[in-house]
């Protein structure tokens, strides 16, 4: 699920039209945008705090055959909800799993891991590098 | 596991104003205009105002009739909220069986100091019609106002009357058949 929900709207979207064969489906629950609080610990460990709210947009979809599946994803996409929420839905299904793992979560991890790669570059590169000199008085 | 309301944003606002409507007027049978929504044992009228008004800030209780796995998960999912089994801790009560319900003293009926506090109890009735049966006065009714509510225990209506008694502290009922309801908050007294 992370993979579906940190991934580019577009990526999702891209992944769902390579699919062989996409399943009919009914709305349990129409996309529908709204706040969650997100909580931090101080160094990741310390107490908890509020960080500050981030828009979520959340979907739960049936298949035909009876399986559900719900999405919470970053932002205002309802599409990306949508499809998202589908994919969980088809996710549910251990012998369908392995197949999806190969052919949509694998490509949104890595396409995420090298987005994620590229930021770190363009900020490393800018990177300023602070030091003290010694003034020697005692 | 079925759908929640077709347009949660304005379906819900229509069937706010219905009870709005029938709690300003009790006795006067309000209809909801939700066709097929109704979960067995569940009426749509019934659904409709748990759907609308149940959230996760509102325990619900249902009586052993109504408390079916599909139903349980249905509201679980679509109102996010806790079921409880006392029903003295419950904000909303469903009764899809009065035959069996247990008395109305049983649920909150709130404290002197915050008699809002209390609980709204939704009992299934087999058909409300106004103009007939039992008599009605108090807030909200002109003169008089007659409901006729059919399939609902003798003991029921004792237990009305005693919830009466107890103003400003009590609990609010709506009766609910097919897509129809009537109010019958604390303030109404009943005859006959």
């Amino acid at each position: 699920m992370s993979a579906l929900a940190q991934s580019e709207p577009a990526a999702v979207e891209a992944a769902w039209a390579r699919l062989a064969a996409r399943p009919e489906y009914r709305m349990l629950r129409a996309p529908e945008t709204g706040l969650v609080m997100v909580r931090g610990r101080a160094g990741g460990t310390g107490a908890a705090f509020n960080l500050g709210e981030i828009t979520v947009t959340r979907c739960s979809v049936e298949l035909g055959d009876g399986r559900v599946g719900h999405a919470y994803v970053p932002g205002r996409d309802p599409r990306h909800a949508e499809t998202a929420a589908v994919l969980d839905a088809m996710l549910q299904d251990p012998g369908e799993r392995p197949a999806l793992e190969a052919t949509v979560v694998e490509p949104l991890i890595a396409a995420r891991l090298a987005r994620q790669h590229a930021a770190r570059a363009r900020a490393a590169a800018t990177r300023v590098e602070f030091f003290t000199m010694v003034r020697g008085e005692e | 596991m079925r759908a929640g309301l077709a347009d949660p944003v304005l379906d819900s606002q229509r069937i706010f104003r219905a009870v709005l409507e029938a709690m300003s007027h009790p006795g006067r049978v309000v209809s909801i205009g939700l066709e097929g929504t109704g979960l067995d044992p569940l009426h749509p009228a019934t659904l409709s105002i748990c759907l609308a008004l149940v959230d996760f800030e509102t325990p619900l209780w249902l009586d052993a009739a109504g408390r079916t796995e599909e139903v349980s998960a249905h509201l679980r999912f679509h109102c996010g909220c806790p079921l409880v089994d006392d029903p003295a801790r419950a904000r909303f009560a469903v009764v899809a069986a009065p035959a069996a319900m247990p008395d109305l003293d049983r649920f909150d009926p709130g404290t002197d100091e915050y008699p809002d506090r209390s609980a709204t109890v939704i009992v299934q009735a087999r058909t409300l019609a106004a103009g007939a049966g039992r008599r009605l006065t108090g807030p909200g009714i002109a003169a008089d106002g007659w409901l006729d509510a059919d399939g609902l225990p003798a003991r029921f209506w004792e237990g009305l009357r005693a919830n009466h008694g107890r103003f400003p502290r009590g609990v609010d009922v709506l009766l609910t058949a097919g897509t129809s309801m009537v109010a019958l908050p604390r303030a109404t007294r009943v005859e006959g």
